[in-house]
């Protein structure tokens, strides 16, 4: 499997992501927002977790529209796979390539600490390791991961079996407990939590190596 | 030419920051205070010399940048 990671300005959690898919076997690059173009046959792209351009005007809203997102879009519409971890799905929501939008926190505070998550759908490659129902804990470090949609989105949502990852312990004021949705052709996800930060033992839990190797196997497949 | 945005979150999406300030407000013995809602405000130089135009290019780049018009509304002020 070939992945990139895009590096913004202000991405912190570029490095640990290309760790987490290196260690699933992946052969990473590491991609500049500003360029144009993404290698050859990538498989996948992620979009690390940070503060890209400062969170200036909104969340992600800068990185967006950075040069890069054209690739990053074209990648997409090819049926190819993307991760937004964090700010990664902030900026997917702010490219219109996942619906809704991340607010403030509800009661304000950055949060930082593993919660526990519920597997809501088995059926994507991100999340096929699991059984539908699952618990699992990932750590979360926000402070805008306040998901929000409008009743007809919820329900499309909810109805194409698209919401990937729930809180079982909502710590942030999200509709409907959502902690990660999927695309239309489930092969876009986006979370606020960080499972590049738990694939090693001795930090934080191995829960989410589970995703990294599904995602091997998927291109394996191909 | 200047212009001026508001960007408010729109009517029905929940303000945490806006709530926060007036239970502050009511700390501070403002008791009477109902409801806050907390937006920005945008200002814009241009280099446009006709109004009307001005105000759709602004447009424009609201609706591609400057809101997020999932959870937010803006309006667009000509000076």
């Amino acid at each position: 499997m070939k992945a990139a990671v895009i590096t913004f300005p202000g991405s912190n959690c570029d490095r640990d992501l290309a760790v987490a898919f290196e260690r699933a076997g992946a052969t990473v690059t590491r991609v500049w927002h500003k360029d144009h173009e993404l290698p050859n046959g990538t498989d996948i792209v992620g979009l690390p977790g940070g503060f890209s351009f400062g969170d200036y005007l909104r969340c992600g809203a800068i990185a967006a529209r950075s040069p890069i997102m054209v690739a990053m879009a074209a990648h997409v519409a090819r049926g190819g796979h993307a991760i937004g971890i964090c700010n990664g799905f902030q900026i997917l929501t702010e490219t219109g390539l996942l619906p809704g939008a991340l607010m403030r926190n509800a009661g304000l505070a950055f949060l930082c600490k593993r919660v526990p998550l519920r597997i809501a759908t088995a059926d994507s490659a991100f999340t096929a390791g699991w059984a539908n129902g699952a618990e699992i804990r990932l750590p979360i470090a926000h402070h805008d991961g306040n998901y929000t949609i409008d009743a007809e989105g919820l329900k499309r949502l909810r109805g194409e079996d698209r919401i990937a990852f729930t809180y079982a312990d909502n710590p942030n004021g999200a509709m409907a407990d959502i902690a990660g949705i999927l695309s239309e052709n489930r092969r876009v996800l986006g979370l606020m939590p960080h499972p590049e930060r738990a694939v090693d033992p001795a930090l934080g839990g191995t829960d989410g190596a589970v995703m990294f190797k599904g995602l091997l196997d998927l291109a394996v497949a191909a | 030419m200047k212009a001026r945005v508001h960007v408010m979150l729109k009517d029905g999406v929940l303000d945490p920051q806006g709530e926060a300030v007036r239970h502050a407000l009511a700390t501070l013995g403002f008791g009477g205070v109902t409801g806050v809602r907390q937006g920005k405000v945008i200002e814009l130089d241009l280099t446009a010399t006709d109004a009307a135009a001005a105000k759709t290019e602004v447009a424009k780049m609201c609706e591609k940048l400057l809101a997020n018009t999932v959870i937010e509304k803006y309006s667009v002020e000509i000076a």
